[in-house]
């Protein structure tokens, strides 16, 4: 039918696996804006949701490594990680092989989509599905964009993958849900762990929720890096997400919060 | 080439059982099967954190794999630092400290 909601929601494996370290106020607002969006997806009744992530590989390494891949597979296991470090069970979720080769098809007429009928889920998708699909009921689709091993997949193509996912959602019969997982700054896994550039954060979202394309294309990975760390290099999930959606967005949490590593962010964005 | 090598083991470690399970039973086996340096191999079966950090492991390969070992957060991040303060800055890949090895960010 068409792409029927636009969301995205900060990953980092912190905000489970190091729940309680957390000052309560921040774990509360921002498990609150959690169910908030979980609200939102399910009042959009979308018959499959497209989770963009930026994996950490759990299933691409530098021996082949995809600028975009999508998923194709009828099920999905995650997470990769120890569930007792994660601390989310494993799950097996369901996929939609037949709907994935038909978002694919359409995807692949602009942008060259590596598909793949396995996956192994990391925190990246399952700390959002944790929350969003917490009795493990929703249709998922996995969709990749290189944010880890350099040469990282350019911004303006983060863009291209997006607006190919509106197409090809707007060309199928079924309501699809786009969810996009990432950053925003942060400098996750190494000592700098909890290190955040909120005024870099507010900033990049300023221009997200405006859908200004020409600022949010105009950063280069070599200044993310000084200023947002590593971690910055994830907003190219959330840069397809504004292509796909087209509308304004609406921040609905931010706050940084070290122990989980990151800027702690819901938003949603109008589909237009 | 080698770096690679490393990461691709910590890759294989971190997302396929067999391999876990073989690791447990007989790391130095498993590592054989990588072409690593002789550094590389003492920091992989210490295992040493810091020196695998400093090696320019990936920090999302690397967090797993300390958690695979059972070291706690606080611990793998005190690891890293003091790999650094050891071994000398982070010699490659995108995840080189960029506070000082004494300050401690959060956890």
């Amino acid at each position: 039918m068409s792409l029927v909601f636009a969301g995205v929601c900060s990953h980092a494996p912190g905000i489970t696996g190091r729940e309680e370290r957390a000052p309560k106020d921040l774990h509360d607002g921002f498990y609150a804006a959690l169910d908030g969006l979980r609200q939102a997806l399910d009042a959009a009744r979308p018959d499959a949701v497209i989770v963009v992530a930026a994996e950490h590989f759990a299933n691409f390494f530098m021996n082949n490594m995809p600028a975009f891949a999508v998923g194709m597979a009828e099920t999905y296991v995650g997470p990769i990680e120890d569930p007792a470090w994660l601390r989310i069970p494993r799950r097996e979720v369901k996929g939609a092989p037949d709907l994935s080769k038909r978002l694919v098809e359409e995807m692949m007429q602009t942008v060259d989509v590596a598909y793949c009928e396995e996956w192994q889920f990391d925190h990246g998708i399952m700390v959002p599905l944790h929350f969003l699909d917490p009795d493990n009921q929703r249709v998922i689709i996995p969709a990749n964009i290189n944010c880890q091993g350099p040469p990282l997949t350019p911004l303006h193509r983060a863009w291209a993958f997006g607006e190919a996912i509106r197409r090809a959602a707007d060309k199928v019969p079924e309501r699809i849900a786009l969810v996009a997982t990432g950053g925003i700054s942060h400098w996750p896994a190494t000592p700098d762990s909890g290190r955040i550039n909120e005024a870099w954060d507010r900033q990049f979202l300023t221009h997200w929720a405006a859908q200004d394309r020409e600022a949010m294309l105009s950063y280069t990975d070599a200044q993310t890096y000084v200023d947002a760390g590593q971690g910055g290099f994830e907003i190219r999930t959330f840069i397809a997400a504004a292509a796909a959606a087209r509308g304004s967005g609406t921040l609905h949490y931010y706050a940084p919060i070290p122990i989980w590593a990151v800027g702690c962010t819901v938003a949603t964005l109008e589909i237009a | 080439m080698s770096l690679y090598a490393l990461s691709k083991l910590l890759f294989d470690l971190n997302r396929n059982e067999a391999v876990k399970t073989a690791f447990k039973a007989d790391p130095r086996e498993v590592a054989a099967g990588y072409s690593l340096t002789e550094e590389e191999r003492g920091a992989l079966l210490t295992p040493d954190i810091g020196l695998l950090y400093v090696l320019g492991v990936n920090g999302q390969i690397l967090m797993h794999f300390a958690a695979l070992c059972g070291i706690e957060w606080s611990d793998y991040l005190q690891r890293m630092r003091d790999g650094v303060k050891t071994h000398g800055p982070v010699r490659a890949g995108i995840y080189a400290l960029t506070t000082s090895p004494d300050e401690k960010v959060a956890g």
